[in-house]
Order: structure tokens, then sequence, then C-alpha cells
């Protein structure tokens, strides 16, 4: 706080200096100017476009955006999909694979993520090499992660045939082309591909335990297991909340994923929101409802995601 | 230290009271994950290098016989993407540079001077309005995807007119213009919270002596921190420059056919439902797509992190 009132005094002199001049109220105005144009961006393509998404799904647009009003009647059409089961609506798909992956996603992620992160904690040998090789993955886009899985999963050619021809006859993995078991394989890849970063947010954690506190449990003749389960975890629970938020978010996002490992989700068997949303708009004609949808999904990240923010600025400025 | 540094500096102080079984389980286990995440690897890399006989009618983990080359080039050079006359990825490899090297300086440059006004000549609302731009990082883009459309539909045909009456659209309405002006934007939100946390860390004292010598807004940010923002920058630029080669969604509504960028063309090449499916050639591509971000990891991996962390968790 002083900071700013001696800074502002600095500035105050130097307009002094230059007196009430066009040039004492540009510096003075500078720093805002300079901003302005980032802020006034986001403000339209952020914020308006957001408002312009949301009252799309309050009009009845098809192909092509309108200004015709129809009230929450999009809305009331995903929330009767919701439960339509026999067969499973598009939405109702969506929304279930949408909890399988990102149960699987969140869970398996945080799972192995702190496993690896424990084990490289252990004054590993060769830590330098391993760490690398646990998060290249999150370099490739999910278009190859996808690419790469879809091949290795392929019954004919992948996994399958290999362990086949090794002479285990009757193993048998056919996920990635039966649609019901598709979604499960986007969630292996994408496992794959962020579990790495979330072992770099723990190992962050767990080098920031201080090492007297471990030293003490040794001493009082805690196992590992105890010094883990009972001193270390507890000390490290804002890394889950962290990591929980992230990949909540990136699971709610995930899109490319699904495209690549299911080849184009063929008849919406591994459809997520942003799958339906896409469709929806640009290729059934029924942008209000994919307007719907994606807002749905913002509502959503919003909630994870202001909080979390709101959070971590407060205890910034603390 | 920032989280990251924890990551990548040395290991630990951990008591290890372990036994030698212990140890044994460690290291098998790690040792087994690192083979997990490596096989997908080793496995594109190997059936990149087989003629497509060995792919359909062999095993994916048996080295090639027969070592060819032959589908890179095909890859590269002739395979058929989707529809498009245009043989080979060579050409959406380059839209893709063509498209990321603008929207990371344009993107990164806004984001430190962003950064440098937000904390050194902050303003009453200063924190609204950061909260408000790192807003932009968590947005589906799936809301914002419509309206973003119509606006470059919108500014296409403007481009047009202004063709038809000056002879040159101003770049308006061409794919790639858009694509920089569409990462550009959605950009600004990381780049900003990148230099922002990183200029909160600057000595402030040395702004003030500046700023009382009479130096301008301009003359600090350039003799002053840019010459101290190395790091950061590399952080930015890898974090932007991975993020949008790798974007996915962007490309593939606002540039079709032959102005797509890489992944777009990497997943028409692999979904091209005619003809036998080249394996050999689609892991060819992939490898290609991956190649750029992958080399920045391995050169520069410790920055590449860091921009991961910082993205995160705000540290």
């Amino acid at each position: 706080m002083t900071a700013t009132t001696e800074r502002e005094a600095a500035t105050g002199m130097t307009r002094q200096q230059l007196g009430p001049s066009l040039r004492g109220w540009l510096q003075d105005w500078l720093p805002r100017l300079v901003l302005a144009p980032s802020f006034l961006l986001v403000l339209v393509f952020v914020y308006g476009f957001n408002l312009w998404t949301v009252f799309l799904s309050f009009t009845n647009s098809r192909a092509f955006p309108t200004t015709n009003l129809i009230g929450f009647t999009n809305y009331v059409r995903l929330w009767n999909w919701t439960f339509e089961t026999d067969p499973p609506s598009n939405w109702y798909t969506a929304l279930v694979n949408m909890g399988l992956f990102g149960g699987l996603y969140i869970f398996f992620c945080l799972f192995l993520g702190l496993l690896l992160a424990i084990l490289l904690d252990q004054k590993i040998r060769g830590e330098g090499i391993l760490r690398p090789i646990y998060l290249y993955p999150l370099a490739l886009s999910f278009i190859v992660t996808g690419t790469a899985w879809k091949l290795f999963l392929d019954p004919r050619i992948g996994l399958e045939n290999a362990l086949h021809d090794w002479g285990w006859i009757s193993f048998h993995f056919d996920w990635v082309v039966d649609p019901k078991m598709m979604i499960y394989c986007v969630a292996i890849a994408g496992i794959w591909q962020s579990s790495g970063f979330v072992m770099a947010m723990f190992l962050a954690g767990l080098r920031g335990v201080d090492g007297e506190i471990l030293k003490a449990a040794q001493i009082d003749g805690a196992s590992a297991y105890q010094t883990y389960r009972r001193i270390v975890i507890p000390i490290i629970r804002p890394v889950f909340f962290s990591a929980l938020i992230v990949l909540a978010h990136m699971a709610i996002k995930s899109y490319d994923l699904v495209l690549s490992v299911t080849g184009k989700n063929p008849g919406g068997a591994a459809e997520l929101p942003s799958t339906f949303m896409y469709s929806y708009t640009f290729t059934r004609n029924q942008m209000a409802v994919g307007s719907a949808s994606a807002v749905i999904m913002l509502m959503t990240i919003a909630a994870i995601m202001v909080p979390y923010i709101y959070s971590e600025t407060r205890e910034k400025s603390r | 230290m920032s989280a990251a540094d924890l990551v990548t500096s040395a290991p630990g102080r951990r008591p290890s009271g372990h036994s030698l079984t212990t140890r044994i389980v460690i290291y098998g286990l790690l040792l087994l994950f690192a083979f997990v995440y490596l096989v997908p690897l080793a496995v594109m890399v190997l059936t990149s290098l087989k003629p497509l006989d060995e792919v359909t009618g062999g095993n994916m983990f048996a080295l090639p016989r027969h070592l060819t080359l032959e589908p890179w080039l095909r890859a590269w050079g002739e395979a058929r993407i989707g529809v498009s006359d245009t043989r080979g990825i060579s050409g959406y490899f380059f839209n893709s540079v063509k498209m990321v090297v603008p929207a990371v300086l344009i993107s990164t440059l806004l984001g430190a001077l962003n950064g440098y006004v937000l904390t050194k000549w902050s303003f009453p609302g200063h924190k609204l309005v950061f909260g408000m731009m790192l807003f932009a990082c968590f947005i589906p883009f799936q809301s914002v995807i419509i309206p973003m459309a119509v606006i470059l539909g919108a500014l296409g045909r403007f481009g047009m007119t202004l063709a038809d009456f000056t002879g040159w659209s101003f770049g308006l309405g061409n794919a790639t213009v858009n694509l920089v002006i569409v990462h550009v934007i959605y950009g600004l939100g990381f780049t900003t919270l990148f230099f922002r946390n990183y200029y909160a860390a600057f000595p402030t004292e040395l702004i003030k002596a500046a700023m009382i010598d009479g130096a301008s807004f301009f003359q600090i940010f350039r003799r002053i921190l840019l010459p101290n923002s190395t790091p950061i920058f590399i952080v930015t630029v890898i974090y932007q420059f991975t993020n949008i080669w790798n974007d996915f969604l962007f490309g593939s509504t606002f540039a079709a056919g032959d102005t797509a960028p890489m992944t777009v063309a990497l997943n028409n090449l692999v979904n091209t439902s005619t003809g036998v499916v080249e394996y050999n050639t689609n892991m060819a591509a992939a490898i290609i797509a991956a190649a750029p971000t992958l080399l920045v990891y391995v050169i520069a991996g410790r920055y590449f992190v860091r921009g991961l962390m910082a993205g995160a968790i705000k540290g």
C-alpha cells in the first residue's frame, strides 16, 4: 500500500515538473491507454461474446443467428433430453459420458500423479531422466495423442493383435471400436496425457514440505505409509484442490481428444457436451440448442473457476 | 523459488530408511510407468518406419524388417488430406508456422505491457481489471465460437469490399489472419497473468528511482524491465507456442480446406474414409505434427514445466 502512495508521489512530482501540459496528462494516462486495448478486447470477445451466446440460447436460431426470442424453450428441450434414456438422447449420452470420462480422468490423474510424485521423491537415482518421460505427453496435441492411442488400441493391428502374435490367444480388447466402450479409451488417452502434469504439481508440493517434520516423524517411529497418510498428504492438501480444479476444467473442455481417439465420434457414441455443442451448432443447424449447451458448459466452468480465482487472488494479497 | 523450481531442483532430503526390497519395488514401479508412457511414442515411430503390409500383417512392437522412409515422404508431400487437392501435410505445416509466429509474438508483447501496467503503474480498480482478464483463460471456447464466426464472417465481407475499392483486403477474411486474431485475444489472459506475477516480484524501488530521474513509461519498460525479463519471455513464448500449435477447435472452425493448420490436417488425414488406411503414413504425419512442440520440450523442458505450473496454480 505504502509503495503505491510513494509511487504516486513520484509520478506527481514528474507531473509538476512538466506542468499541466498535454504531455503531463499523457504521462498520467499512458499506462491505462496501453492496457485499454487488451482490456477492451477481453471485454468484447470474452464477456460480450458470452452474453451474445446467452442471448442466442433464448432465440430460435437454426443455421444462422436470429433475434426471435422464444424464452426458455431450448433449455426446456435440454432438460427433457436429460431424462430421455430409451433410446438415449444425444444430450443424455453427452452427460453420462461426461460423468464417466470426467470421473475416471480426474481420479486416475490424481492417483497416478500422487503415486509417481511420492515414488520420485524417494531420493531416486536418475530422477532427471524419469521425470521428463512422465511429462512429455503434455507437449503433444490431443489430436496426436488420439491418433497414437487409436492405433495402439486398434484390435486388428494394435495391442490385441500383438498379444495374439505372442501367444496370448484369449486376450480380447476392442473397446476403441466398440461404441459402448469408446469413452473409456478416450479416458485412457487423456490420463496418459495429463497425469504427468499432476505428478509435477504434487512433486512441487512434496518438495515444499519441511524435511525436519519428516525426520521427527521417523524418529518417533512412524512408518513411511503413516508419515505420508497422516503428515505429508494433509500438508499438501491445497495441491489436491488445485489439481482437482485444473483437471475438472480440462475434462469439461475436452473436445479434440474424443474426435481423434474415436475417429470423429461415430454415431455420437462418445458424445460429450463439447461435441454436442459443436454438432448441433454447425452440422445439425440447431444453433440455439447448441448455444444453450455452451451456456451450460460456461456456467459449470464458472462455478468451478470463479471461487478458485477469487480465493487464489485473495490469498496473494494477504 | 517458484513451484516449478521445486520440481526441477535437485532431489530432496527425504529420510531414506528403505530396505533393499522396498527400493526394488520403487524402481520397478517407476520403470514400469516410464515404459507405459514411452510405448505409444515408440509404436508411432516403429509404425512410421515400416511398409504398410508389415503394419497390417505384423506385430506393432516388432522392429521393421524392411526399414523405409517412404511413409514420411508420403506424409510430407503426397498423402491425400480429406477432400483437398493439396497433397501432403507440408503446406499445412507452414500454415501453422505462419499462424503461430505472429500470434505468439503479439500476445506475448501485449502480455508484457499489461503485466507492467498492472504491477508498476497500478490504478484504482487494477485488481478488478486483472481478475476479469484472468477469466479469459478459463472460458470454454464453445461459448464464444458462434459470435466469433459471425464477426469473422463480417470482417471477411468487409475485406472483400475493401478489396473492391483499394485492390487489397488488408488481410481481412484470410484464414491465417483470422486465427492469429483469435489466438491473440484468447491468449491475452495467460500472457498477462504470467507477466503480472513476474513483475509483481520485480523491485519497485528501481522503477521509482527511474521515474524521479524523469524516465518515461516506455523508457522504463525498455531499459529496466525488458532486460530483466528473459526467463518469463521464454516461459510465455513456450506456453503460447505449445497451446496455439496444438489448438484444434479454432483451427477446425475458422480455417477450412487448404488454409487449415497442422492439427486439423492431421485429423483429416487420419479420418479419410476412402481407400486403404495407411497407418504408417498417418503415424509419420502425427510425429511431424508433434515435432515442433516436442523439440521445444526437449530443449527447454524446465521453462515448459514452469509455464504449465504458472498457468495452473499462479505460483
